[in-house]
């Protein structure tokens, strides 16, 4: 093990996590305020989609980047609306965007790329990388310390917590509960949007209709294991992401692979998140009133 | 004359009126969506309900595709009535279907083959989802997270098997076929319905029964509408979790099993998992749209056994992909979960109240 094998073990550890830290740090913000938001996994597929069709309808990747936080914003406010001032079932919307997620991202490949399942990009379309590192990798560090000051550190922070918390004696004061609640709801989509954009038109170059694969259920995970603090958030996302690499690490081990099929390491990211976060039991607490509509007396 | 009518009935009308509304508006988005991909959605709405609701061969398909979303939907629904999220259908049906196919790699007296099936299927898709029971009741694991890992895990694991333990010797793309003897007998020949849909029902009904007419039906039902107060009354509330998803796994390892036995051409799993993928997920539409309710659950399952037996037609007459199915049930779960959703849209309408 050298340096630079280490540098490489970090890249990519930080390659993986980053999808998962931008969607957690939406999401504690979303959960703050008091607004659930199981949808992570179909916003952040749908903006994984729409980033590598405005990336190759444009040959600009910024472009890309920009439709894929469009569209997680547009989705953060449609949910934050329903949740907040519709007074919908969170988690009900949340599973409609899943299932239309999986069916309009399969079907929109085949409509708009005239293939079935998988479309891939030209590396010259990717987000250009810094020193091999990804400038999405290093801004979802720099947006969860802001998260986590925003969060603790301001009056802002204070009036979303109490949504969460206590949303009639936010309510009280004269919080605005249905409007913030709508904006963190609008932060977590724009959040996990730009975590669809990183997959698609960063990290892998192509679009599958697979390709959250569980990751915006692991961000829940990780907002569980953060105790929605979002600096810990970058600790979770971390581990969760480290994961994920040795999954594939592990595959490329010769007398390993003459044992155990290959496709069952695949099962690594998945089963290790759900040990850890049955180890988690009574260390974390969430927001008193998430995922509760708040109604007037 | 709606006034007229007794507060149960009245409620029903509602409720039907809701999900009415709520298939409605999914519908039309839907349209846009097809309108914006190029393709006309008349010809495509047309092409997924008429055939499959008017013709007998339509009628038929559109029930042997009702008969395993019923199972996946008590899955759910079961959940529900105890106060739990779980979305683990999916992966239980896997393992369920797992369970049914090994058999095809085993040499058996003949009639040993479907009850052997059913046990290995109702025991995998038990075990598979009083995992995610364990882990809610004793550690606290919020089953939406939990279902979802399992859901991946035994994708993996049932496509690893596939490749590596039961190929099918002759076809790359599947695994083993369950033998002739292993095989629910088709109810109309040339279709692929077979005597699955009976046991779907038969299991519906059970379900039913345990629900509404048993103890254990009772304290999930009692959990589910105020689990403090149930508590208070001596239920326990971890025992109950874990009859849910025991009750859950069941049905949605009923449910692997008939399509493994039940489905011709294959009867095995196929890459990818493809025969089996969605399944689940489409048993929470079913459940969602039938108030989790086993009755709402049959009519609900006929609608989308109709859309699925549709999409073939579809995507072969109106060039439309499939894919466009599962994007009209996302459409219509978003509208459910708006509530009184008729009360806005009579407001807008003409200001009834």
């Amino acid at each position: 093990m050298n340096w630079s094998m280490i540098w490489q073990l970090f890249v990519q550890t930080l390659d993986a996590s980053t999808p998962l830290l931008l969607a957690a740090t939406g999401e504690i913000i979303g959960e703050s305020a008091g607004i659930a938001n199981i949808g992570l996994e179909g916003i952040m597929l749908i903006s994984a989609f729409m980033a590598v069709y405005a990336d190759s309808a444009f040959a600009n990747p910024l472009l890309g980047v920009l439709a894929g936080l469009a569209t997680g914003l547009l989705l953060g406010v449609v949910h934050g609306y329903i949740s907040a001032y519709m007074k919908g079932n969170q988690i009900v919307t949340g599973t409609g965007v899943n299932l239309f997620a999986a069916g309009f991202v399969a079907y929109s490949i085949i409509a708009f790329f005239h293939v079935a399942g998988y479309y891939t990009i030209d590396l010259s379309l990717t987000v250009p990388k810094i020193y091999g590192v990804s400038p999405i990798s290093i801004s979802s560090l720099i947006i969860a310390v802001l998260a986590y000051y925003l969060l603790f550190k301001t009056q802002i922070g204070l009036a979303i917590r109490a949504c969460g918390e206590n949303p009639e004696a936010a309510d009280s004061v004269g919080v605005r509960v249905e409007l913030v609640q709508t904006l963190a709801s609008s932060i977590a989509g724009l959040l996990t949007g730009l975590a669809g954009a990183f997959l698609s038109i960063d990290w892998n170059a192509s679009i599958t209709k697979q390709m959250s694969a569980g990751r915006g259920f692991i961000a829940l995970a990780t907002v569980n294991f953060a105790n929605w603090n979002p600096l810990l958030g970058i600790a979770g996302s971390f581990l969760f992401g480290f994961f994920w690499v040795l999954g594939e690490w592990i595959k490329n081990i010769g007398w390993l692979k003459q044992l155990i099929p290959v496709d069952l390491f695949n099962t690594i990211p998945y089963l290790a998140t759900l040990v850890v976060v049955a180890g988690l039991i009574g260390k974390s607490r969430p927001p008193k009133y998430v995922g509760v509509p708040y109604k007037r007396e | 004359m709606f006034e007229m009518l007794d507060g149960r009935l009245r409620e029903y009308l509602t409720g039907f009126a809701e999900v009415v509304i709520a298939i409605v508006a999914g519908m039309v988005i839907g349209g846009l969506v097809m309108v914006i991909g190029g393709y006309n959605p008349v010809d495509a709405y047309y092409q997924l309900f008429v055939p499959s609701l008017t013709t007998k061969y339509g009628v038929e398909m559109t029930l042997s595709f009702a008969t395993p979303i019923i199972l996946t939907a008590l899955t759910f629904a079961v959940g529900v009535r105890a106060g739990l999220f779980n979305i683990g259908a999916e992966g239980q049906m896997y393992m369920g279907a797992l369970g049914a196919v090994i058999f095809g790699a085993i040499t058996l007296p003949s009639i040993l083959y479907l009850p052997l099936e059913f046990i290995a299927a109702a025991v995998l898709g038990m075990i598979w989802g009083v995992i995610a029971g364990i882990l809610k009741a004793y550690r606290g694991v919020n089953e939406v997270v939990s279902t979802i890992m399992l859901n991946w895990i035994a994708y993996w694991i049932v496509e690893s098997m596939r490749v590596y333990v039961i190929p099918n010797p002759v076809d790359a793309s599947k695994t083993v076929s369950v033998p002739p003897a292993g095989r629910l007998p088709l109810l109309v020949e040339g279709t692929e319905l077979s005597a699955a849909l009976i046991i779907s029902i038969l299991v519906l009904a059970f379900t039913y029964f345990l629900l509404w007419k048993m103890a254990v039906g009772y304290e999930i039902r009692a959990v589910g509408y105020n689990p403090l107060a149930s508590r208070y009354a001596g239920i326990n509330v971890r025992r109950v979790a874990l009859y849910s998803f025991i009750i859950g796994g069941f049905t949605a390892g009923i449910a692997g099993f008939c399509e493994v036995a039940g489905r011709p051409p294959s009867y095995a799993i196929t890459t990818g998992l493809s025969n089996l993928m969605g399944l689940g997920f489409d048993g929470l539409t079913v459940s969602l749209i039938g108030y989790n309710h086993p009755i709402g659950i049959l009519l609900a399952s006929i609608f989308i056994g109709a859309m699925k037996a549709g999409s073939r037609n579809m995507q072969i007459y109106a060039r439309v992909p499939l894919e466009m199915v599962q994007t009209v049930q996302g459409l219509i779960i978003i509208a459910l979960s708006i509530p009184g959703l008729l009360r806005i849209i009579s407001r807008r309408i003409g200001g009834v109240r």
